[in-house]
């Protein structure tokens, strides 16, 4: 990690520190909310992954898009979301950021640039594609990232929609978040070859980066946002990293397919926060008890966003029919 | 008899026919060691191994399309789409491409596959995994399409499914894979095209697809204990649809309603209606009587998806109003 720029960053440094403990904080009290079974269908925790989300969306202004995935919360906390709307969503109350209409695997936050995320595999890359498309046309610097999974490299619309993005020089960032698996298969048995040789057979310039890092990812993304604005892109960013828990928050045996040995192995020594947390404390950045007071204070704002979304109401059954159609005029 | 799950009956519908022939295999994602999401297909990989239970990509027209070739070239694939809802993106390779073969080429090249997939809300899954799409497909000629509504017709459908030679969407409910119900121990068949009667009745017919038949056998004992007697009936193939049964029994009871979970607006509820009024109009005592599920996405939450699916108190609030000879819909 790049020291010279430490002491000038720090406030930088912290929010993302403190982004990253938002998600896994959001996380947990997800799975819990599951586990309970206070929280109505399935969900797909994000824990472990933070840096890859949290770095991309540091790099991004809020007038910039993202894209994201059935994964999706920390895409959602990461460009800025409040978790009293999320935690709302996440339960089905009017409150939440669709009115309870879309629940864990579609939260949009369009104030925020968050055009969505989506449950179907890939689907959103059509999308992110198309905003970059708009912003362009309308003369708009923004640059759209476009979050998905190894699995969904294998949907043909990828190919479709890089392709033109590289003819039309397209603002639009492909992040490949490479968690290893796809459900309940490794990417070994899913996809042939290289996954960055997809992108640069399009003459897209294609990247590899530890996902654990969330410096390293910040750094990339700054460049490639930078030179996307300036219309240089489209780029291809395939992102190293590991999910802590099951393919949902139900997928508790999954010893047939993945290792617990492997699991405890990343945990204990390739976690973003932990080791981002260390690096902070070497640099003389924050002390591990400023550390301890922002996982505190955070987990105190989820507990009390929790509380608040369970008492929220839900909405009111009227509601069915509103939203099919938008208003003209 | 004994009583076995959806699930299982499906299963072994598909290990005695892989049995008893070698030219059908099994393809989709994490059907192997995974058994799909559902675990219906669990030690069916054990048993034929990987070459006939092939795991793939997330990659649905691809395999679709795959699926396809195979069926025109001496296979029988069976398609495993996790669920219904992926169905919009196997639309070209399904309905372009393997509703049409047959008939474009002079009935000279058959395409027998299965496409076996899932159906319905309430399960907290929001938009795109609760879709009910069978009427998309039923509107295709060249496809036919079962919907079996207890373990007993996943199993009969499902065997002779495999045996057609044309393409088959089966659609399965997600919420009634682990309902238990009698299942012959020996090989049985269910044919296409003919409708059970579920209940009899002489006063209002309820028609009913997959896991509206339950709804409809609840409210006819809703109007039972009311002594209004409801005759129930289960198309369980939607194409082909076995009119004369349905028909014969609105000629007795001169009035129907018509219960599926598929949207209401432009679907099988319109299909089944239109025809009996087509074809009994001088029967009827009233309007014949659609119930689908709102036209609206799938709702998220709770408190909004449970109003969007036709309930047992809804069909039985309908069939009063029908038998108290009240217009539907008047102003
Ligand atoms: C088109 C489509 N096919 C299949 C699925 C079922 N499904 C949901 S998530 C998933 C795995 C996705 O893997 P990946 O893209 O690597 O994302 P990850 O879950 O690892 O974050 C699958 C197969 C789906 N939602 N959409
Ligand atoms: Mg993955």
């Amino acid at each position: 990690m790049n020291t010279a720029k430490a002491r000038t960053n720090s406030e930088d440094y912290l929010r993302m520190y403190r982004q990253m403990v938002r998600i896994r904080s959001f996380e947990d009290n997800a799975n819990q909310l599951y586990l309970s079974a206070k929280m109505p269908g399935l969900t797909h925790m994000y824990s472990g992954e933070e840096a890859v989300a949290v770095g991309i969306c540091e790099a991004l202004r809020v007038t910039d898009k993202i894209t994201s995935t059935h994964r999706g919360h920390g895409h959602c906390v990461a460009k800025g979301a409040e978790f009293r709307q999320m935690f709302c969503e996440l339960l089905g109350k009017e409150e939440g950021y669709c009115r309870g209409k879309g629940g864990s695997m579609h939260i949009a936050d369009q104030a925020n640039g968050n055009l969505g995320a989506n449950a179907i595999v890939g689907g959103s890359m059509g999308i992110a594609t198309g905003a970059a498309l708009s912003a362009k046309r309308l003369g708009r610097d923004d640059v759209t990232v476009c979050f998905f999974g190894d699995g969904a490299t294998a949907q043909g619309l990828m190919y479709e929609v890089m392709n033109m993005a590289a003819l039309w020089k397209l603002p639009v960032i492909y992040a490949c978040e490479n968690n290893l698996y796809g459900e309940y298969t490794k990417v070994e048995e899913t996809a042939a070859g290289s996954i960055t040789a997809r992108a640069e057979a399009f003459g897209i310039e294609a990247f590899t980066v530890d996902g654990q890092d969330v410096l390293a990812v910040n750094d990339l993304t700054q460049k490639l946002v930078a030179r996307a604005r300036k219309g240089e892109g489209p780029f291809f960013v395939e992102l190293m990293t590991y999910r802590y828990h099951g393919h949902h928050v139900g997928d508790i045996n999954r010893e047939y397919y993945r290792s617990k040995e492997e699991e405890a192995d990343w945990k204990a020594n390739r976690d973003p926060i932990t080791n981002f947390g260390k690096w902070l404390a070497t640099e003389g950045i924050a002390t591990d008890a400023e550390l301890e007071a922002i996982r505190a204070e955070v987990k105190a704002d989820a507990a009390a966003a929790v509380d608040y979304a369970l008492a929220a109401k839900y909405p009111d059954t009227s509601e069915v029919g509103m939203h099919v159609y938008a208003a003209n005029g | 008899m004994r009583d076995i799950t959806l699930s299982k009956a499906v299963n072994e519908a598909i290990a005695e026919e892989m049995r008893r022939d070698p030219t059908i295999f099994l393809i989709g994602e994490d059907v192997a060691e995974a058994g799909t999401p559902f675990k219906v297909l669990s030690g069916l990989v054990e048993e034929f191994g990987p070459e006939r239970i092939i795991d793939t990509p997330i990659a649905e027209p691809g395999f679709m399309g795959i699926a396809v070739g195979a069926a025109m070239t001496g296979s029988r694939p069976i398609v495993d789409l996790m669920f219904g809802d992926f169905l919009f993106l196997v639309m070209d390779q399904l309905c372009n491409q393997a509703a049409k073969t047959h008939y474009m080429s002079g009935g000279k090249l058959n395409v027998p596959l299965v496409l076996r997939t899932n159906l319905g809300a309430t399960r907290r899954s929001a938009a795109q995994h609760s879709q009910s799409l069978h009427a998309l497909v039923a509107h295709i000629p060249g496809l036919k399409v079962a919907m079996p509504s207890s373990a007993y017709e996943a199993k009969g459908l499902m065997k002779t499914a495999i045996r057609d030679n044309n393409p088959v969407v089966i659609f399965e409910d997600k919420l009634m894979y682990n309902d238990k119900s009698p299942v012959p121990e020996g090989e049985y068949l269910i044919p296409f095209g003919q409708a059970n009667i579920k209940r009899e009745g002489t006063d209002i017919t309820l028609i009913g697809t997959s896991s509206m038949v339950q709804v409809a056998e609840r409210a006819a004992e809703l109007l039972a204990a009311e002594g209004i007697s409801a005759e129930v009936i289960d198309p369980r193939t939607i194409v082909p649809l076995d009119e004369e049964t349905i028909l014969r029994s609105v000629r007795k009871t001169s009035r129907a309603i018509v219960i599926d979970e598929g949207h209401q607006s432009y679907g099988i509820t319109g299909e089944i209606a239109s025809r009996i009024m087509e074809k009994a109009f001088y029967h009827l005592d009233g309007p014949v009587i659609r119930m689908g599920a709102m036209d609206v996405p799938v709702p998220f939450s709770p408190a909004l998806e449970d109003v969007t699916v036709p309930t047992p108190e809804g069909v039985a609030e309908n069939a009063r109003r029908l038998m108290r000879g009240e217009m539907f819909h008047a102003a």
